[in-house]
């Protein structure tokens, strides 16, 4: 028999303190006598539904979780309004700022965290707000009453939240994010893009990569923001959701051990006996945490301990879902991969869906969801309870319904038991009887199957399918199809072209996603093949990306093997003159080159530039005006002349003014492979014109045009494409030439495979069966050159991605000195 | 640099001098130069920059998953563990590296052996 109640004092009224309450009420209601202190004036609500109250989906009272009746009913003394301003370890008391006294027995400190304020000017302006309470809510909508720009700074979670909140109260949002992609700590690359593309049709501006340098106020409000790379954006209203930290003010005051959070064992309690700590406030084997379902698992930690039933908390796996109406989006886990980490990746185009398990030791360590989270719990679940996973590994990416449906858990049986009449290819309206026809009358690969039926032939989403259905039918006879472009997908360079041209593709996530990549960003085959079909698929739109280029053409110069550069400035036609080579010559000495050579071209090899020198190397060149010959680059390199008819007694026609002319026209140029040009004045051919991938052999009625030439490891020589008689002729079939090359050829293919593979039939078709054919090749040509160039070396000499030519900083260990 | 000659822990600047998909270098003097990756999935690491096969410097290969490919030859390393993926075979010293507040940290005796005097063996060449 107890005489006197224990007496329970608990520090937060938020979502941990009352759940601890509530946990230990239900375990034994009478065992103590309570007392909850609460800095806000309210009662118990959940915070995490502040988001939809933000966006005016629900009122304050619908997300109250305890009211008034709930501390009358179980004789909680509730002190609304009333902070805490010290713990009295010795008295064990604990005194309000007001100078209340309470003395307790046990003591539960669950003060959560406070939202983090970057150090930064302007951030104490009138309008500059955070997202964590009633209050800040209340702020915000009566900010967007008054509509105009608000600014979050913040594209985690929350700040996502507040950015939704505030555009559907109407305002302008800008999210400000630091990271270069959206909620990265819960989303990959991939993800990430879908989320940013939703949003950004939605009406947001999304700046990533953004580092807020101040806050600019005029009157003491808040005016605008400006960034470190110089951008100003103008708002009315500044929301800061760059994070939360532990709040351990109270605990460190008495005395407690913190690190980042207030240290708990795994029983909630503190280095203080008699006093426990739950929550966002606490760390806890080295984590801390700032979703709601930790804490649920941490207060019924706390109530056990409490009523001396002790258990234990072992830590929490989390999951996050974004409360943005209308997007799906879910993440658990550790999906960042890594050592033995298997990446299984599902993306469905048609149906914005995009999801990612990882997988290690047979046993789910992460999941990412996009577009559909049905099955995100669980996956949740099969991520905590750590299950072997290898029985139903085959059809887990298509979620609970299909991996734990017995036979269904063998794809191959749930093809086999559909209907004839089921569809298998949505695009093309093919049935499975339709295809089974086609491959039982002799279509015995995925291509074939394409071919003649369709089936897989558009947006590839079926391909897994009719992949079934033909190992069903054939029993395990299939033909291997043509090679695929790389192993992250199941398309081959030819499908990958002409569906960027269909379906109009115009970025590198949106192709990986489109056409189902497998991996959730590429390969170093892919990635800088990719980025080549989209340069010339659409080379007005499309933006460079640096880092699927192979590093001789992100420096614009050639790795050699010491890992220092070379650099091939331009000698256009073969020819140069005294200012040039004596730019060369100095440049040779004043960065100690170590060797200048001539190449097989016809130019100057300058070797052993070291990384940090190339923008100065560059800018001395230019200074002479010495253009980038492109030497590192899949791309136009040399024109090789002879002197033709200007000195040489059997030229027949300016052989050298033609080279010069046609190097002109195309440098700068982007290709599949590198390309080489020459002109020869006669058919004695001293520029060698017939092994290069274009070569002119002028004769005396004109010119002989020869194509698919290589010097290279497997000699070929070409074969001649056609005769001309003008130069102007010359000229424009060099161009349709080049553009039905760059059009067509898989990258890496140099044009003697390409022709090889084609045939010269095919190619002479696509250039002479129309008549306009060369002219309007030649016209994407000119095209695209109007964007292409420009010397890559004066936009790195005036100071363009010097990152990528200097170090981060450099270490020199001054303590061996002083020591 | 007095930030280096303290902690546990060598401070070498925000996060976001490195973009995703891309890596920049760390020299080191009297040891070896260091790259520091900054993978498309959010993650860093930290290698010695060279490769097994050929001493290729790392820092300018493409990235992909959680590996890089060598500028030089086309090996493939892991940039968490430094090896060598597929047939090949070899193994980069990796240097541990952490991220907080927003900056990147490298730990100290990985990086400068010298800070150790009673351990004179370098860590980066013995990991």
């Amino acid at each position: 028999m107890r005489t006197a109640k224990e007496k329970l004092v608990v520090i937060g009224n938020g979502m941990a303190g009352c759940r601890a309450v509530e946990e230990i009420l239900t375990r034994d209601p009478d065992r103590y006598e309570i007392t909850i202190f609460g800095a806000e004036p309210r009662v118990n609500y959940n915070r995490i539904m502040l988001s939809p109250v933000l966006a005016g989906e629900k009122t304050f009272d619908e997300i109250v979780i305890n009211g008034q009746d709930w501390y009358e009913e179980n004789n909680i003394a509730l002190s609304g309004g009333s902070p805490v301003d010290h713990i009295d370890r010795d008295a064990k008391t604990v005194v309000t700022r007001s100078g209340q006294v309470a003395p307790y027995d046990k003591l539960v400190i669950a003060t959560g965290s406070d939202p983090f304020i970057i150090p930064i000017p302007g951030n104490d302006l009138e309008g500059v707000v955070t997202f964590r309470d009633l209050d800040d809510v209340e702020n915000m909508v009566a900010a967007a009453e008054k509509g105009g720009d608000a600014i979050v700074i913040g594209g985690g979670l929350l700040g996502l939240e507040a950015a939704h909140g505030l555009s559907l109260r109407g305002m302008k949002v800008t999210v400000i994010h630091l990271m270069p992609t959206l909620m990265e700590r819960q989303l990959d690359e991939a993800a990430g893009w879908l989320l940013r593309q939703e949003l950004e049709s939605r009406g947001q501006t999304i700046l990533t990569g953004a580092n807020t340098k101040e806050i600019q106020g005029k009157e003491g409000r808040v005016a605008g923001i400006e960034l470190e790379d110089g951008t100003r954006v103008k708002a009315d209203i500044v929301v800061m959701a760059v994070g939360i930290r532990p709040s351990t003010g109270l605990a460190k005051q008495a005395g407690i051990d913190c690190e980042r959070g207030i240290m708990v064992d795994d029983h909630m309690v503190t280095s203080d006996p008699a006093i426990m700590a739950v929550g966002e406030c606490v760390q806890h084997r080295g984590l801390c945490y700032g979703l709601v379902a930790p804490l649920w698992e941490m207060c019924r930690a706390l109530a056990d301990h409490a009523t001396d039933a002790p258990t234990g908390y072992p830590g929490s796996v989390t999951s996050t879902k974004l409360k943005v109406s209308g997007i799906n989006l879910f993440s658990a886990g550790d999906f960042s991969g890594g050592e033995g980490c298997e990446d299984i990746v599902m993306r469905d185009a048609t149906r914005g869906v995009y999801k990612r398990l990882v997988l290690k030791d047979d046993r789910l360590i992460g999941a990412v969801l996009y577009g559909d989270t049905a099955d995100g719990n669980w996956y949740f679940d099969l991520l905590r309870k750590e299950e072997d996973l290898s029985h139903i590994r085959e059809g887990l990416i298509f979620g609970q319904a299909f991996a734990s449906g017995g036979a269904l858990a063998d794809p191959s049986f749930a093809v086999a038991a559909l209907s004839d009449d089921a569809e298998i290819c949505g695009c093309n309206g093919v049935s499975k009887s339709t295809v089974v026809t086609c491959i039982e009358k002799g279509a015995h690969s995925l291509d074939a199957v394409r071919s003649q039926c369709k089936a897989s032939a558009s947006c590839g989403s079926c391909t897994d399918l009719v992949e079934s259905l033909l190992s069903l039918t054939l029993g395990g006879e299939v033909e291997s199809g043509p090679q695929t472009m790389c192993s992250c997908t199941s398309f081959t360079h030819d499908d990958v072209r002409r569906l960027i041209l269909e379906k109009q593709l115009k970025e590198i996530p949106e192709v990986m996603q489109e056409l189902h990549w497998t991996t959730p960003d590429g390969c170093s085959a892919c990635r800088p093949a990719l980025n080549y079909y989209l340069m010339c698929a659409w080379p007005g739109e499309y933006v460079d990306d640096q880092k699927s280029r192979f590093v001789n053409e992100r420096l614009h110069a050639n790795i050699q093997k010491d890992g220092t550069y070379s650099v091939v400035p331009r000698f256009f036609g073969g020819i140069t003159n005294p200012r040039e080579l004596r730019a060369i010559a100095d440049a040779v000495e004043k960065y100690d080159a170590r060797m200048v050579k001539v190449t097989g071209g016809q130019r100057l090899d300058i070797f052993g530039i070291r990384k940090e020198d190339l923008p100065a190397v560059w800018a001395d060149l230019n200074a002479a005006g010495l253009v980038s010959g492109h030497a590192y680059g899949k791309a136009l390199r040399t024109v090789k002349t002879c002197v033709g008819s200007e000195w040489c007694r059997f030229g027949t026609q300016d052989s050298t003014g033609l080279g010069v002319k046609l190097e002109h026209a195309t440098w700068g140029s982007w290709m599949p492979h590198k390309f080489k040009m020459a002109v020869s004045g006669c058919p004695r051919n001293c520029a060698e014109s017939t092994i290069k991938d274009f070569g002119v052999i002028c004769v005396d009625s004109g010119y002989e045009l020869h194509v698919g030439g290589n010097g290279g490891i497997k000699v070929r020589v070409t074969d001649l494409l056609c005769k001309v008689e003008t130069e102007e002729e010359a000229m424009e079939h060099c161009l349709a030439f080049i553009q039905l090359y760059r059009e067509d050829a898989h990258y890496l293919d140099r044009t003697a495979p390409w022709l090889e593979r084609k045939g010269l039939d095919w190619i002479k078709a696509q250039l002479f069966d129309d008549p306009q054919s060369i002219s309007r090749l030649a016209q994407r040509f000119r095209y695209s050159q109007q964007f292409s160039q420009d010397d890559p070396w004066a936009q790195r000499a005036a100071g363009d991605r010097k990152d990528l030519h200097s170090h981060l900083a450099e270490v020199r260990p001054l303590a061996m000195e002083k020591a | 640099m007095t930030q280096a000659t303290v902690g546990k822990w060598l401070d070498i600047g925000p996060v976001v001098q490195i973009g995703p998909g891309s890596a920049r270098t760390l020299p080191v003097e009297g040891g070896e130069e260091i790259a520091v990756f900054h993978t498309m999935r959010g993650k860093f690491y930290a290698l010695v920059n060279k490769c097994p096969h050929r001493q290729g410097p790392l820092s300018q290969g493409i990235i992909h998953g959680d590996t890089v490919s060598c500028p030089l030859h086309n090996w493939r390393i892991s940039l968490q563990s430094g090896e060598a993926q597929g047939e090949d075979e070899g193994c980069t010293p990796t240097i541990p590296l952490k991220l907080d507040a927003g900056r990147i940290f490298l730990l100290r005796e990985a990086v400068v052996p010298q800070f150790m005097p009673s351990q004179p063996s370098s860590a980066a060449q013995s990991a």
